[in-house]
């Protein structure tokens, strides 16, 4: 057969993915040794070392395979078709993010529909009541039906101020984001630079602030984990959001490291465009869950 | 109803007894008319999906024996049809409707609890059931009566074996009877064949259900749901009696409270409280801490030679009253009389290597309780 | 270009090497198959274990605690470690081959799938050592007996199983992105094989429910070690709640484990047929239903549970409808071989034990789909029965009938022909032997996970284990069949079946280390 078309890039063997399968290995089991032994009620060094080791490893592994891809790309070994493998691979690891996301709104919505009010008498299971019959239904629910094990809440945090300042934060960011991207597709790096740059510190700036709400909620609200299933949706879906702005941050900075470093075309700049999807992706579920966790 | 079931008697009489419960090979009848109506709906489906598994395999064996190379069958090339196709698509689904229908109207009926004569709240406890008369002051334990050796294969077993307890439900007929299931830990599941009736018991909500028993007898089920270490041993007995009968039942019950009562004022004698307290322990100690004491460590600890069961006497019954926060060591003042308790308290203090020889009195625990 | 010339037509490497470090779809092709048997042979010594047990009422050989350990076990063993990997395996073997691609799209991504697994069951099978036992919850691990009441091994399991899920999503990503973009010019999708387009969804579904399992272990893990309540009733949660969750996943999960299979059983049908697939396009068509269908049925897991009515005859409906796209299936294999010219070599034999079984399982499927029947049903040994006709004359003979399939293929080699038939007589037997009679004392009334039972189950559980070990030792037959193939089996035709058609059979037997280094042509027909 003649070929019309450059040949799909098949790598050699690579040592990254055992790398990272030990990694995993690593900071999974030293994490299940660090809770493991904290519930015994002991603090663990071994365990410790484990866990830290094996981020190490994970994060070294990410280093090492992502600069073989970016080394591989900047060759040219990479067909139009292989841009689109990763297009195509990307697209589906976001919605995989999606799904896991849907089923902590999903618990919010049973909770709230279905759990809460049928111990509180309403609903068609409403004879629950019969076993906790000082236990009002209300949302937000700041009192658990048994407050002895589940302390009340003084407070919940007020929408209207620092959830807000945020929710302004992430969306403008997602448009300082399109700006860069508009700048990189004409070619105009010192704007690039700009435009990630805000697009960062925006983004940390969100961080900042989530983690004071977090401290006046422990410290202030008596909001907590363990203050029943408010508290425990409340920093389940604001907690996991925070963990994946804190990755999109890491890969923002990685963009404009590269970008410093003269990387992108205006034509192929794949790398950028999958760390924008991400960030669009993240600032979706924050307005979700401002409208559902904050104001609703 | 009774037409229905007639119709489906006369296959029954026409098959080879394989499909007749008399060998425990199907699903009870039961005796409640929900049990039966389960039971033709069960039926039901049953042969409809023997007909199509009999349409469907006939086809296909008979084109495996005439369509064979060996028989020098040629293969034809058709590979598409939009008109079977879309007969194949809708017969099935008029058979799901069919079925349906009558699997709607037995589920609504079943889902109708109001209007009963007599409330029953059934609370699951790893590993024994507790039944709670609503408005009879009447509140029992009812736990696995199989002994351990039959068990260990140590003697032979008999007919009911671990479908026995210490404890049965009495209920009367022809009464509209309902049911509140609920859990003090994980989820257990009710559960009587004769009676049709599966409910989960989930900690911290209630389900409902109901029966109407219209033959008196003794049915007998267990656990359904794996609830941990003992699932298999948590048997349930329900024994339906005529009305008088279970008024007598009910006033029987009212003087062994009166009884109890009573010898809760007796002075114990050591012996007494190790003996009682034997029994006791083997109820609703032994599943765990085990009939030698040694426990399942480091879920369930040992006893024998344990640091509380040998120390100080208030710790001892502080643990055992008010349990453990975190473990599966439940209060066991919520379970056990103030008698039963003292008298456990007392086996466990000089049983094994135990020899502190300490004698805990009901007194002491009542004050325990009243103090918590 | 100098490095593609050199790594694409490079063999394979020597030693242990090759495998840790090899982006070789065969490659981690066979290291998914091996491992999978590896798993299935742990799941089966456990399914051993519990016959054992249960040979007769009574406590013989273990102790309830053990017991528990070994159902649950035994459980996530077949079904995350063996039926799972199996299929990936197959998918890489045959995906690329059968679409014409030099590859699976992201091959390093493709090695770090597989090799999470190892350590992942490392890590589960670990907890067997530890102190307070192995997972002891069932493999439905429904809270609160798997947070507040579990061993403290729970926590390696919850991290085992992210671990699982992260292999899990790595490698459907890839299958589908292979899929969608590595096809040779000319095959559009519907001129797909049913085998890629069965895996298609599958890697959808995957994609789909994989996270969720997460999220719902990442829950628990919550709940055990941060003190929240999500499944607690006194902060506000409801134990229910995980099994909503829960089944959202692992209903799907049970279509993972099938689809599969119809896809190996639609390539087998026609090959031996020697006719094409009859209705082509319903398959397609079935197989997305079903899929689709599969997200809306979860709570027929749950019909005991105390659902409210309306909820209660959702599911059932719902549950129902699935037989409609199935039997659109069942009827197609069937019209297939109607007219042809058969011949029954042993993947022949196994598809066709597949087809009539899995109706089998199907049908009592449909019975516990009824809900008020299925307080009945729900929790016995009848429902072991429908799973396992499903899952093992159902997925399992599906993997084995692939196999047989494409062994001639993967290593140029054709297996023993009478062996392979003795595997299937035994195999037909034992399975039957072992999993019908399961019906029988489920309807009479005896619930799963115990370890004693009462006397009157006695007979057909004597009969039940007898099955089980006929079953499992006739599957070292298949062992031994296949190692003596790779070993010394006749050298084997480019195309061993002669009613074979598809483009896995233009390439050489044995398939060439790479293959379609440059896309084939392909003319398919409608
Ligand atoms: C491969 C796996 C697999 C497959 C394919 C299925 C297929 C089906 N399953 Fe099954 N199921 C399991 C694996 C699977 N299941 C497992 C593992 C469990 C137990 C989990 C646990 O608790 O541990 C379970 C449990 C389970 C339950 C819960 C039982 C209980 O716990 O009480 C129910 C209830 O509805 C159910 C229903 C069905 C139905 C309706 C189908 C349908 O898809 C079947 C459709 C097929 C047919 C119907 C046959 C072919 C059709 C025809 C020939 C057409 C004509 C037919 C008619 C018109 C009737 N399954
Ligand atoms: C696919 C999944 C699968 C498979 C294959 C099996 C196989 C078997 N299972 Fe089961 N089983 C489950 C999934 C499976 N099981 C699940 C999900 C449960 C529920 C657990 C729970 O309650 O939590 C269960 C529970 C279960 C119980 C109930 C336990 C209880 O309730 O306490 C029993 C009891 O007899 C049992 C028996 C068996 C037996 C005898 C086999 C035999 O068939 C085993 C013999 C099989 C082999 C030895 C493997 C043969 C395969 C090959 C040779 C393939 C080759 C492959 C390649 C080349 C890649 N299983
Ligand atoms: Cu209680 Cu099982
Ligand atoms: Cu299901």
């Amino acid at each position: 057969m003649k070929q019309s078309t450059p040949t799909y890039y098949v790598p050699p063997q690579s040592h990254w993915p055992i790398i990272g399968a030990v990694g995993l290995f690593f900071t999974l089991g030293g994490g299940g040794l660090t809770l493991h032994s904290l519930q015994q009620g002991q603090v663990s060094l071994f365990s410790q070392i484990i866990l830290f080791s094996g981020v190490l490893i994970l994060a070294g592994m990410m280093f090492g395979w992502f600069a073989t891809v970016i080394a591989e790309t900047r060759k040219g070994l990479y067909s139009p078709k292989l841009d689109i493998s990763f297009r195509f691979g990307m697209s589906w690891f976001i919605f995989s993010e999606v799904m896991f996301f849907f089923a902590f709104f999903g618990t919010l919505f049973y909770v709230r529909f279905f759990a809460v009010p049928w111990l509180g008498g309403e609903g068609d299971k409403g004879i629950a009541h019969m076993l906790w019959p000082d236990f009002t239904a209300v949302w937000p629910l700041l009192n658990a039906p048994n407050t002895d094990q589940f302390p009340p809440i003084k407070q919940i945090i007020d929408p209207w101020h620092v959830p807000l300042i945020n929710t302004i934060l992430l969306v403008s960011s997602s448009l300082t984001l399109t700006l860069a991207h508009k700048a990189l597709k004409l070619g105009n790096r010192s704007m690039i630079k700009l435009w990630l740059g805000i697009t960062l510190m925006l983004g940390l700036s969100f961080l900042v602030l989530q983690v004071t709400e977090y401290f006046e909620a422990y410290r202030h609200f008596d909001l907590t984990l363990q203050s029943g299933i408010y508290g425990a949706t409340f920093f389940l879906l604001t907690g996991f959001h925070g963990a994946h702005v804190t990755i999109g941050s890491i890969i923002l900075f990685v963009l404009l490291i590269r970008v410093f470093k003269g990387h992108f075309t205006k034509e192929k700049h794949f790398a950028f465009e999958a760390g924008s999807w991400y960030w669009h992706f993240v600032d979706i579920v924050w307005v979700l869950l401002f409208t559902l966790v904050y104001l609703l | 109803m009774r037409h229905f079931l007639r119709l489906f008697l006369i296959p029954l009489i026409l098959f080879p007894s394989c499909i007749y419960a008399a060998w425990d090979l199907n699903m009870p009848i039961g005796v409640t008319d929900t049990s039966q109506e389960v039971y033709g709906l069960h039926m039901t489906i049953f042969y409809i999906c023997v007909v199509i598994a009999v349409i469907v395999f006939g086809v296909m064996f008979w084109s495996i024996f005439h369509h064979r190379k060996s028989k020098g069958a040629q293969a034809a090339q058709f590979h598409n049809n939009v008109v079977v196709e879309i007969i194949w698509t809708i017969i099935p689904f008029i058979i799901l409707i069919a079925m349906a229908i009558p699997a709607t109207k037995t589920l609504i009926d079943m889902y109708d609890p109001t209007e009963s004569d007599i409330d029953i709240q059934i609370t699951g406890y790893q590993w024994k059931w507790r039944y709670k008369y609503i408005g009879e002051d009447i509140d029992f334990f009812s736990v696995l009566a199989t002994p351990a050796e039959e068990i260990e294969n140590k003697t032979p077993k008999n007919p009911n074996y671990l479908r026995e307890v210490d404890n049965v439900v009495v209920v009367p007929i022809n009464k509209k009877i309902r049911f509140l299931f609920t859990s003090n830990d994980v989820i257990h599941s009710w559960w009587v064949p004769d009676l049709a009736i599966k409910k989960d018991a989930i900690p911290g909500f209630i389900n409902e259900s109901w029966t109407r028993i219209n033959k008196p007898g003794i049915y007998r089920g267990q656990c359904a749901e794996l609830c941990g270490l003992h699932h298999a041993f948590m048997p349930i007995v329900v024994k339906a009696v005529t009305e008088p009968e279970y008024q007598t039942w009910l006033q029987q019950q009212k003087q062994v409270k009166v009884a109890e009562a009573a010898s809760a004022q007796k002075e114990w004698s050591l012996d007494e409280l190790v003996t009682v307290g034997a029994m006791v322990y083997q109820k609703n100690c032994a599943a765990c801490h085990q009939a030698d004491g040694q426990g399942l460590p480091p879920v369930f600890p040992p006893l024998n030679g344990s640091a509380v069961v040998q120390g100080d006497i208030a710790e001892h019954i502080k643990v055992v009253v008010e349990g453990r926060k975190g473990t599966t060591m439940p209060a066991w003042d919520k379970q056990l009389s103030a008698i039963d308790i003292a008298a456990v308290i007392t086996y466990e203090r000089n049983s094994w290597d135990n020899h502190t020889g300490d004698k805990v009195t009901p007194a002491d625990i009542q004050a325990a309780i009243d103090n918590q | 270009m100098y490095e593609q010339t050199e790594t694409t037509h490079h063999g394979p490497a020597k030693g242990l090497m090759r495998w840790i470090l090899t982006t070789n779809h065969k490659d981690i092709g066979t290291l998914y198959l091996v491992f999978s048997l590896i798993m299935f042979f742990i799941g089966g010594t456990m399914a051993f274990v519990i016959r054992a047990e249960l040979f007769q009422p009574g406590l013989q050989l273990i102790r309830p605690e053990f017991f528990n350990q070994m159902t649950t076990m035994h459980g996530l063993i077949m079904v995350f470690g063996a039926v799972m990997p199996a299929f990936v395996g197959l998918a890489n073997w045959q995906v690329p081959l059968m679409i014409g691609a030099p590859d699976m799209a992201l091959p390093r991504l493709n090695n770090w799938s597989f090799w999470i697994l190892p350590f992942a069951f490392l890590m589960l099978i670990s907890t067997l050592f530890m102190d307070g036992g192995a997972p002891d919850f069932g493999w439905t691990f429904y809270a609160p007996l798997s947070t507040t009441y579990a061993p403290p091994s729970v926590t390696f399991f919850i991290f085992a199983i992210h671990m699982m899920g992260i292999s899990s999503i790595m490698g459907a990503i890839n299958i589908i992105v292979t899929i969608f973009n590595m096809r040779t010019p000319g095959m559009r999708l519907m001129l797909m094989p049913l085998f890629v387009w069965t895996w298609l969804i599958t890697a959808f579904l995957l994609i789909a429910v994989m996270p969720v399992l997460a999220a719902v272990v990442t829950m628990m893990l919550m709940d055990i070690h941060f003190g929240t309540s999500f499944f607690n009733a006194a902060g506000g949660g409801d134990p229910v709640l995980f099994q909503h969750v829960f089944w959202f996943f692992a209903h799907p999960e049970v279509y993972i484990m099938v689809l599969p299979a119809f896809g190996v059983v639609s390539q087998i049908i026609p090959t031996f047929a020697r006719k094409p697939l009859f209705g082509y396009h319903s398959m397609v068509y079935a197989t997305s239903a079903i899929a689709i269908l599969s997200f809306v049925v979860w709570a027929h897991h749950m019909f005991a549970v105390g659902l409210p009515l309306g909820g209660e005859l959702f599911f059932m409906y719902s549950t129902m409808l699935i037989a409609v796209p199935t039997g659109v299936k069942v009827f197609n294999w069937i019209s297939t071989m109607f007219k042809g010219s058969m011949t029954f070599e042993t993947p022949m034999l196994f598809a066709i034990a597949f087809i009539v079984l899995f109706t089998i399982g199907g049908l009592s499927g449909l019975m516990l789909a009824i809900a008020p029947a299925d307080f009945q049903y729900q929790d016995t040994y009848f429902v072991v029965a429908h799973f396992h006709y499903v899952l093992v004359p159902g997925s399992v003979f599906g993997i084995i009938a692939a196999v047989y399939f494409w062994l001639p293929k993967w290593c140029g080699r054709m297996y023993n022909e009478a062996m392979g038939q003795l595997h299937f007589w035994l195999s037909i037997i034992g399975v039957n032997l072992t999993f019908f009679p399961m019906h029988f004392v489920g309807l009479a009334g005896m619930p799963r996970r115990i370890p004693d039972y009462a006397l009157q189950f006695a007979d057909f559980n004597m009969v039940t284990s007898i099955g089980a070990f006929l079953f499992g030792t006739t599957q070292l037959l298949f062992v031994y069949n296949v190692i003596k193939t790779i070993r010394s089996g006749k050298t084997a035709p480019q195309k061993p079946w002669d009613g074979a058609e598809g483009l896995e059979w233009t390439v050489p037997s044995p398939a060439p280390y790479h293959t379609f280094t440059s896309p084939p042509a392909f003319t398919g027909k409608e």
